[in-house]
């Protein structure tokens, strides 16, 4: 692949997928929010990029002129593939959404604690001998997957498939569509032969209700099941949107913590402060980035935006900025008023955010029981393109 | 004190509820309403507020009596 052309004029010719954004897009955010609040790009076909929370805000909550059909900044837009309900607008998206909302309810993740704490905690049995390890790979990145692997009910020792897919769609597929279309036709073929699984076999249709897929071969909308494609889509979405977000989540949480002693010893010494530092993790690292196609042309913060391009929209940059957070730019893990956008905002809220959060909450919570003292033991490296998190995170610590 | 939830806001982000669990109910599907009639027992004004500030989508209002 031809190495990409540097970013000249962040302003006019943007580009998330620039090493520099890659390693810390902090800077990038904050001096384009304080000189150019909605930038353009004449990469990607065209696409615009508020860093202003209220702009953010604004485009999120208006799908008459900012479609979610395309929920990817790509280099190439090929007809958009349907996964009800990310990629649906209204009327049609709220059915979608209604379907999977019950499953995922704060009060339905507290019966899957205890199966996360079992994850993590034989997860840290792995390494803890070693007095090092790398977070991202050994830890993290293995929490979200088996989690949603239960909630789906496929087999766990499929995780590293997932992880693949999820890395060839979300990041190789921005610039090659062949090596996402590839992946996207492997999991159609991987959840089609889970779904003919469940209708061969009568044990499993016995207790459809069990997990997610029995659920929604069940589920209906306007009184008729789901037909193929949907379902399909569907599945896919849940194991896309569910794996490497949190594994990013987590990720960033340890990073900030691996570097931040004080408030590590902070976490320790008053427990009850998880819910507040949870929240400002999710805040200042926010690992999701989504997408709208503009269909209308329309103005925001005052600024023109046509329709044909994308919009690349920055929950995380939103989050950090100093009109709605003071001190944006520090992490404070008492931070008592906190209405941050990282689980999205408008209709298109994460309907996994609860379980995010409980993965979030017990993946820290464990690993500060085993391994209270830990420090980075050399370079981090950062995934890039729609989620933002640590893939590789070394850490040592005293076994 | 009073609360509401503007159900036309709401979006089920549950921060309401985590901040302030006996002021609000939610749904089936996550969604937040003022738990009774909304009254605000005394000693719960401050969590009102902490609700009101957290909401991201700024459903949540407080009319003081």
């Amino acid at each position: 692949m031809a190495p990409r052309k540097p970013v000249t004029d962040w302003t006019t010719d943007w580009d998330h997928l620039d090493p520099r954004w890659r390693e810390d897009p902090f800077p990038i955010w904050d001096e384009l929010r304080r000189s150019c609040p909605i930038a353009h790009t004449e990469r990607y076909q065209g696409a615009y990029l508020p860093t202003r929370y209220e702009d953010v805000r604004a485009i999120a909550n208006d799908s008459t002129h900012f479609s979610s059909r395309r929920v990817i900044v790509r280099e190439v837009r090929p007809e958009p593939i349907p996964s009800p309900p990310i990629t649906s607008d209204p009327p049609y998206h709220k059915p979608y959404k209604q379907l999977l909302l019950p499953s995922f309810t704060a009060e339905a993740m507290t019966r899957l604690e205890p199966k996360a704490r079992a994850i993590c905690s034989e997860l840290i049995d792995k390494f803890i001998a070693d007095g090092h390890c790398d977070a991202a790979q050994q830890y993290t990145r293995h929490i979200p997957v088996k989690v949603i692997a239960h909630m789906l009910g496929v087999p766990e020792t499929d995780s590293n498939l997932f992880i693949r897919w999820i890395h060839e769609i979300l990041e190789l597929g921005i610039t090659d569509d062949a090596v996402l279309m590839q992946a996207v036709r492997e999991m159609e073929g991987y959840f089609a032969g889970r779904i003919a699984e469940r209708h061969d076999n009568p044990e499993r249709r016995d207790r459809p209700k069990d997990d997610l897929i029995g659920q929604l071969l069940e589920a209906r909308i306007d009184g008729k099941l789901l037909d193929d494609q949907h379902l399909n889509g569907m599945l896919r979405l849940l194991l896309i949107a569910g794996i490497d977000t949190t594994w990013s989540g987590i990720g960033a949480a340890l990073w900030h913590l691996a570097r931040t002693p004080a408030d590590r010893d902070r976490l320790i010494a008053e427990p009850a402060l998880m819910p507040t530092a949870i929240e400002e993790f999710l805040r200042a690292f926010s690992p999701v980035t989504m997408a709208r196609e503009v269909v209308k042309d329309t103005e925001i913060g005052g600024c023109p935006i046509k329709a044909g391009n994308m919009v690349l929209l920055s929950f995380p940059a939103a989050n950090r900025d100093p009109a709605v957070f003071p001190d944006a730019d520090k992490v404070i893990i008492d931070r008592k008023q906190n209405r941050h956008s990282a689980f999205g905002l408008g209709i298109h809220r994460c309907v996994g955010s609860n379980l995010a959060r409980l993965e979030m909450t017990v993946a820290v919570e464990e690993w500060l029981k085993r391994i209270p003292h830990f420090t980075l033991a050399g370079d981090v490296a950062w995934s890039e393109g729609t989620v933002r998190g640590p893939r590789q995170l070394p850490i040592k610590f005293s076994p | 004190m009073r609360i509401r939830v503007d159900p036309e806001k709401c979006q089920g982000h549950n921060r309401c509820k985590a901040v302030a669990p006996e002021l609000f109910v939610l749904d089936r599907f996550g969604n937040a309403s003022a738990a009774g009639d909304g009254h605000v027992p005394p000693g719960f004004e401050e969590k009102a507020r902490l609700a009101l500030a957290n909401c991201p989508e700024m459903a949540v209002e407080i009319v003081e009596d």
